[in-house]
């Protein structure tokens, strides 16, 4: 058994930029590897000397591999975002809650900018067993397409979901939709009292989008929405990622839409 | 993507009598990428309902060219000006990827909304939902949610 505090050496034997500011990687541990991670799980990286982060599982190779997709907007970030192959660095985890898609019936995933990063596990998921559900649509929103992360998955996502993207800022040559992820949440076909929908991305985008799949009849226990708040210590004693009743290192970060709900108005501690 | 207008969400509040009225006047059109449909300023004369592809909004900014402000997808309304006068355009139109869309009959709509205020007053509330998600949505896109915080 690892202990849940002791970060675990892991070396970067892949990176992958995925936009300007954002990276993949993949972290091979260099003894032991962590307990298996799954969807909508985080792991806390550290970089040495600078500092420690939640970071959500990107994809779950199955090998004891750890792969996250990282976006740089702070020291800690940064440094885990610029780690080259060869780099050392610790994880700790998983930690948090799982996204739960029920299968059969239609899985809706609503991912907005990182927030795909935390999906994509349930995406693969979802094509590998296809045969357990029977629509699987993903919308994707971003800043502009230059935003987009995992462009060379997209093409495979489009030839066996239905996939939207819409972009805030469109860009010479874009086709697709400019405008935000609920305009085709409103009208989009959807056979909602039998549609569960994931939801990621920052908190203002997942409100609009649950109260819009509400208003279409989509039931709110069957929307899950991933909430994010600092986080220290990752297994439910420091404090620090209180939210309401939650600690959302332990009772999130995936939490059913109707918890969530009253929790949206609570000012991060 | 439905291609049956009288079952498009849009219209999921009028009776279906009413959507079948719609669904009967619409002329099915088929377009290319790169093809204008208005311009800005021009005489609000139809309404298009996107059934599949994508049709982008734009204004001419000097000095930027033309910037799309909006691109509108399956499903969606395309041409809110033409129940309120003075029915202008207030953006561009292009194709941005092949389109198939229905023309709306909105001088036949506009008639049947004079003629029957019952109708008149749910075609007014569908067009005030499109307007208010689109408002509230260009709204939460000014709010420029996912830049990097600074
Ligand atoms: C459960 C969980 C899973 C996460 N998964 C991922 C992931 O898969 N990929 C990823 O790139 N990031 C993810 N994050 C966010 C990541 O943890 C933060 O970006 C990171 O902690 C920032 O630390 P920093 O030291 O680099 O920047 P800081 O110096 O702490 O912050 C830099 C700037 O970013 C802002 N900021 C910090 N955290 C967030 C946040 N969570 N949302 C919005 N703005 C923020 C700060 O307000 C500040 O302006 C996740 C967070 C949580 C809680
Ligand atoms: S991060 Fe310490 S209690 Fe959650």
């Amino acid at each position: 058994m690892t202990d849940p505090w002791l970060p675990v050496a892991h070396r970067v034997v892949r990176r992958v930029e995925e936009t300007a500011d954002t990276a993949t990687l993949r972290l091979r541990p260099v003894h032991d590897p962590l307990p298996p991670f799954r969807p909508g799980q985080f792991a806390m990286l550290y970089a040495h000397g600078v500092g420690e982060v939640p970071i959500s599982v990107s994809a779950i190779p199955g090998s004891g591999d750890l792969v996250h997709t990282v976006r740089a907007v702070g020291a800690v970030s940064r440094a885990l975002h610029g780690a080259e192959p060869g780099t050392v660095l610790g994880a700790r985890g998983p930690f948090g809650t799982t996204w739960e898609p029920h299968g059969t019936e239609d899985l809706l995933v609503v991912a907005g900018g990182i927030g795909l990063a935390p999906l994509r596990p349930v995406l693969r998921h979802a094509l590998a067993h296809r045969d357990r559900y029977r629509r699987v649509v993903l919308v994707v929103g971003a800043r502009t397409p230059a935003d987009l992360c995992y462009r060379d998955e997209f093409d495979r996502w489009a030839a066996e979901l239905e996939v939207v993207t819409t972009v805030d800022h469109g860009a010479p040559g874009w086709t697709g939709r400019v405008g935000f992820v609920t305009e085709p949440l409103a009208v989009l076909p959807l056979d909602a009292p039998h549609t569960t929908a994931l939801l990621c991305g920052p908190e203002p985008m997942m409100r609009f989008s649950a109260r819009t799949l509400i208003t279409r009849g989509v039931p709110p226990d069957r929307i899950q929405v991933s909430l994010e708040r600092n986080m220290q210590c990752g297994t439910g004693r420091c404090g620090h990622c209180q939210l309401g009743p939650l600690l959302l290192c332990r009772d999130g970060p995936v939490v059913a839409y109707p918890v969530a709900e009253e929790l949206f108005a609570v000012k991060e501690l | 993507m439905t291609t049956d207008i009288a079952h498009l969400e849009l219209f999921r509040t009028l009776e279906p009598a009413h959507r079948e009225l719609i669904a009967a006047s619409a002329v099915h059109e088929n377009h290319p990428a790169g093809t204008r449909l208005f311009d800005e300023g021009q005489t609000a004369e139809h309404s298009w309902v996107v059934l599949s592809g994508c049709v982008a909004l734009d204004a001419t900014v000097p000095g930027r060219g033309t910037v799309t402000i909006q691109g509108i997808g399956p499903g969606e309304l395309l041409g809110l000006s033409w129940l309120v006068p003075p029915y202008k355009w207030h953006f561009g139109a292009t194709v941005v990827a092949p389109a198939h869309l229905a023309r709306l009959d909105v001088a036949r709509l506009r008639t049947a909304a004079q003629e029957d205020p019952a109708f008149g007053y749910r075609l007014s509330l569908v067009l005030a939902d499109a307007l208010l998600h689109r408002l509230q949505s260009t709204r939460y896109r000014l709010l420029d949610l996912y830049r990097t915080p600074s």
